[in-house]
């Protein structure tokens, strides 16, 4: 059960761990703001669903003896049943238009400012990611506001899945629907990266350029332009990881810098540069985080379910200095 | 005889340095008067956070190691004093001490640890640390914390010594130096004084060999080794001092204000007082105090003003002018205070990494040149 | 053989199945200039690693002094032990003045590895700025003393790095290829101040490709090639040695 609940979360790490991994392996630069990235996914959600529900304010016809109004969505109004069920299906359909919008920002923000950092130092590079981090944060709190905004996951799906008969473990053993697609999402998009990496010429260039940037360069490959691809690709993975965890966790302006500083130590702890080992140590520290969660753990242990990622992440800096899978040489002085 | 000469302005100028600081900081209620910030609490910030600010500096400005845990220290060295006030007395003097202490202990123990690797893997631990603190302050640390509400003075705290000397008074008491009240321009002005002997030790630390080895750290570790030096003692040496005076800067926090709450120790206040170092100039003497300056004065007048201030600032326009002058700004202060915060710290990095003080020295160094050109054509003439 | 600053013996270093070092034996004696020479791949830096503490070998010893083992203590412990190094690609403070450079060598001198005085005043220390000083001007930088030294050319930064291992006075100095990838011009002018510092009698293993700087300073030449030592003497020994000849230098006159 907990190792069930850990895997969605472990999906989420894994995803924006992965989009970490990939830019720093290929770029080189240590992106703070890819937390913001994973945000602004999430509240491509919100709105695609806001605009869905705006709602025009109609009297309502059950109550007659005053003037009662009561909002009905236009596309209610329009198209009657399909158009409720549109809005069912928001979060969902929002993928459709994360993608395109993560692209977007995505390539916007490799050209207009992690370019100019490639030969910049890393501290440099974590300090104007960090700023840009705080910028697209207060933008969003700006126009959405500090409290956490629901947003719903179709109904269909919103009851949970009788894992335990399939299983054979019981009926007590329940698992939300939504967190099950979460996790079968994330585990197509992971592996469409890795196919994509590995079964086309392009993939074969960004695996040969986070092995060796400077021999891929000399090569006379037209590296610029694939870092802007993959930093848009980066972005995609981060967005739709934050779009489809909208139904999770209610988004609000500070889930992109939460979530940053447990991917980055996802990342370190999977070894920098390797996205296996971010993919791995994603899923691993969240089912430990779900595991140390569990009331036998936590009385034995009191507080541990707080920091355990991070007490395993300085283990692991500690005694192995690359991470699980990291290899030598990448991001150290 | 030149050379003799020479020694002596560099030994005059430590201590004229330092009695210019002191003339320069005591004096903040008149020079910054005219700017509309001579209010005691916000000049008890400017010389707290100076103090949080140049203790960053020694480690991030001399030895180039940026911690994102620094925060951490300001909230243990809060709690440690208000525990302090609680317990022990209310006189001010044992809970800086005190929380001076516990906050270098806890800065030995992170950087023992932190300071065996380099680089982002050591801002990554720094971080990983500070959110430890952080989530247990909010859990089981919650009988030290006092969780969200925040650890507060109490009516009956046992104040041992103050209560061995005097019969406890009505009401809650309120914190002092031997007799002095902290509150207002008193409060200020004791910090200040702190503040100068922090500045003071700093200065020192940044005209010393110990000084000028940390910056050869920065400059090349791997000489530095070859070249007969243990790094990691001199490492771990400025990461204690920092945490230090992290410590004592949450130490007056508690002073002039005896409340702590866990806020103080979340990783994003670590990004400030790195944005307030970066801001002023790393690895200079006077850039943090700067950008200390710049960024709580900007805090206090941006997060002050509302719709209403904007429409009475933008009335000379036309309406629409106005309506659009209001809509574009408005975002930026009040509670957008962060955002202009975010945009001013991009700015500066992208621009001017040195921080202010590079700035200053570029422009210094523009019009030594025009000089110089002038001379040059005026000798020509000759 | 009291008079032996540096023993290697037996020593083996293999890397994956490359045996990059067979069975090193070497006695660097006291006030001698040593020249290790050998085509490339020779496996030359390896030796120089593994002199530093930089590289374990699989198996062997280089003692210092007549005692200590090298072999295992860390860069600054070798370093306060009194040996120093010259890098192939010049090691220096980059965001320091020329100066401080040369003074930070000498506190560590002075100071030993750590040490803990917070307010000493630079200022005051008037006989370690004399002695930098001094120094500088012995390599010809006294004109820059407050440049900052990563401004400097790719000569005068090996120059200054010289002048880093020069004011600690060690009792060895290793020098890996002082003159490569200079001009002709600034290859004399370094052969000129490798003559000049022969004289004040510190032992030195040079490594060297130029072999118009090898037989300019050297007393003692041993020749590297495959892992092994083909052949150690004096440099007219080895001009004469057919076996040199044949294996490094392809039969060619010297």
């Amino acid at each position: 059960m907990q190792l069930l609940n850990g895997l969605d979360k472990g999906g989420a790490y894994a995803l924006i761990a992965l989009g970490l991994t990939l830019v720093f392996g290929t770029l080189g630069v240590v992106n703070f703001a890819h937390g913001a990235l994973f945000l602004l996914g999430a509240f491509c959600a919100v709105t695609f669903q806001k605009i869905l529900t705006i709602s025009k304010k109609i009297l309502d016809p059950s109550i007659t003896y005053f003037d009662a109004y009561i909002e009905q969505p236009y596309l209610e109004i329009w198209f009657g049943e399909t158009g409720l069920a549109i809005i069912d299906y928001a979060v969902p359909l929002s993928i459709i238009v994360t993608i395109p919008t993560m692209l977007l920002i995505g390539l916007a923000m490799e050209r207009g400012l992690i370019r100019h950092f490639y030969k910049r130092t890393h501290a440099e590079q974590i300090l104007v990611t960090f700023g840009l981090a705080i910028v697209l944060q207060e933008v969003i709190r700006h126009f959405f506001g500090a409290n956490p905004i629901p947003t719903p996951a179709p109904d269909i799906v919103s009851g949970s899945a009788a894992v335990g008969t399939w299983i054979g473990l019981g009926e007590n053993f329940v698992y939300p629907w939504w967190r099950l697609i979460y996790l079968a999402v994330s585990t197509a998009i992971i592996s469409s990266v890795f196919a994509f990496l590995h079964l086309t010429t392009f993939g074969m260039v960004v695996r040969a350029g986070m092995y060796d940037r400077q021999m891929v360069a000399f090569l006379g490959i037209n590296v610029q332009r694939k870092f802007t691809i993959i930093f848009g690709l980066a972005a995609v993975v981060a967005g739709v990881a934050g779009a489809m965890y909208a139904p999770i966790l209610p988004p609000d302006y500070h889930m992109g810098m939460d979530f940053l500083v447990i991917s980055f130590v996802i990342v370190v702890v999977g070894g920098m540069g390797s996205l296996r080992g971010a993919v791995a140590a994603g899923f691993l520290l969240g089912i430990l985080q779900s595991l140390a969660s569990m009331t036998a753990v936590s009385s034995l242990l009191p507080g541990i379910d707080q920091i355990i990622i991070y007490l395993v992440a300085v283990i692991i800096l500690l005694t192995r200095p690359r991470g699980l899978m990291g290899r030598k040489g990448v991001m150290e002085d | 005889m030149m050379k003799q000469l020479m020694n002596l302005l560099k030994k005059q100028s430590d201590l004229t340095t330092i009695l210019m600081f002191a003339a320069g900081v005591l004096t903040m209620p008149i020079w910054l008067d005219p700017i509309g910030a001579n209010y005691p609490d916000l000049l008890q910030k400017f010389v707290i956070f100076g103090i949080f600010a140049v203790g960053y500096n020694i480690l991030f400005g001399l030895t180039g190691y940026l911690s994102f845990g620094h925060a951490v220290f300001l909230g243990v060295g809060s709690y440690a004093a208000v525990w302090s006030f609680k317990l022990l007395t209310m006189n001010v003097l044992p809970a800086i001490l005190f929380a001076t202490l516990i906050s270098g202990l806890i800065a030995a123990a992170i950087g023992f640890v932190s300071m065996r690797r380099s680089g982002i893997y050591f801002s990554i631990l720094t971080l990983a640390f500070a959110q430890m603190f952080y989530n247990l302050a909010y859990s089981v640390l919650i009988p030290i914390t006092n969780g969200e509400t925040g650890l507060q003075l109490r009516m009956h705290d046992p104040r041992i010594i103050d209560n061995y000397f005097s019969d406890p008074l009505p009401g809650l008491p309120s914190t002092d130096f031997f007799g002095m009240s902290m509150n207002g321009y008193s409060g200020f002005y004791f910090c200040a004084v702190v503040l100068i002997l922090a500045f003071y030790i700093a200065m020192k630390i940044f005209r010393s060999p110990f000084g000028m080895k940390l910056k050869a750290i920065k400059s090349n570790q791997h000489r530095m080794r070859y070249t007969g030096s243990d790094t990691r003692p001199y490492l771990i040496t400025a990461f204690i001092i920092s945490g230090m005076f992290a410590g004592l800067a949450g130490a007056l926090l508690a002073v002039t204000d005896p409340l702590a709450g866990a806020e103080r120790m979340q990783w994003t206040a670590s990004g400030e007082v790195i944005l307030m170092t970066i801001l002023g100039g790393v690895g200079t003497l006077y850039g943090p105090l700067l950008g200390v300056g710049i960024i709580k004065y900007l805090e206090n007048i941006f997060s002050t003003i509302n719709e209403s201030v904007l429409q009475q600032f933008f009335s000379f326009l036309p309406q629409w002018g106005e309506n659009i002058m209001v809509s574009v700004v408005s975002p930026f202060v009040g509670e957008g205070w962060h955002l202009t915060l975010g945009v001013l710290f991009m700015i500066i990095i992208i621009f001017l990494p040195g921080g202010l003080m590079e700035g200053f020295s570029r422009i210094q160094k523009r019009y030594r040149k025009a000089k110089i050109k002038d001379n040059q054509s005026d000798s020509t003439k000759e | 053989m009291t008079d032996t600053v540096l023993r290697i013996s037996n020593v083996n270093k293999a890397f994956g199945g490359l045996q990059a070092l067979s069975d090193i034996n070497l006695n660097i004696e006291k006030g001698k200039v040593h020249a290790i020479i050998g085509p490339n791949g020779a496996g030359k830096s390896t030796l120089l690693n593994v002199c530093v503490g930089l590289l374990t070998p699989d198996s062997g010893t280089v003692t210092f002094n007549g005692g200590t083992n090298v072999i295992g203590k860390s860069p600054h412990e070798i370093n306060q032990m009194g040996l120093a190094r010259v890098f192939q690609t010049p090691e220096i403070f980059p965001d320091l003045s020329l100066l401080d450079n040369v003074m930070i060598p000498a506190f560590a001198k002075r100071d030993g590895a750590f040490h803990f005085k917070l307010f000493q005043s630079l200022s005051g220390e008037t006989k370690i700025t004399q002695e930098a000083t001094e120094i500088l001007a012995s390599v010809g930088m006294d004109d820059k003393l407050n440049v900052i030294a990563g401004s400097l050319s790719r000569g005068d930064k090996r120059r200054l790095e010289l002048a880093m291992c020069l004011i600690q006075r060690p009792h060895l100095l290793l020098l890996d290829e002082p003159t490569a990838g200079m001009a002709r011009h600034d290859t004399n002018k370094t052969i000129e101040l490798l003559k000049k510092i022969k004289e004040d009698g510190m032992t030195k293993i040079i490594i060297e490709h130029d072999m118009h700087v090898v037989f300019s300073v050297a007393d003692t030449i041993s020749v590297l090639a495959q892992g092994a030592i083909i052949a150690s003497g004096t440099p007219d020994e080895i001009r004469g040695n057919p076996v040199v000849q044949e294996a490094y230098l392809g039969g060619a006159e010297l």
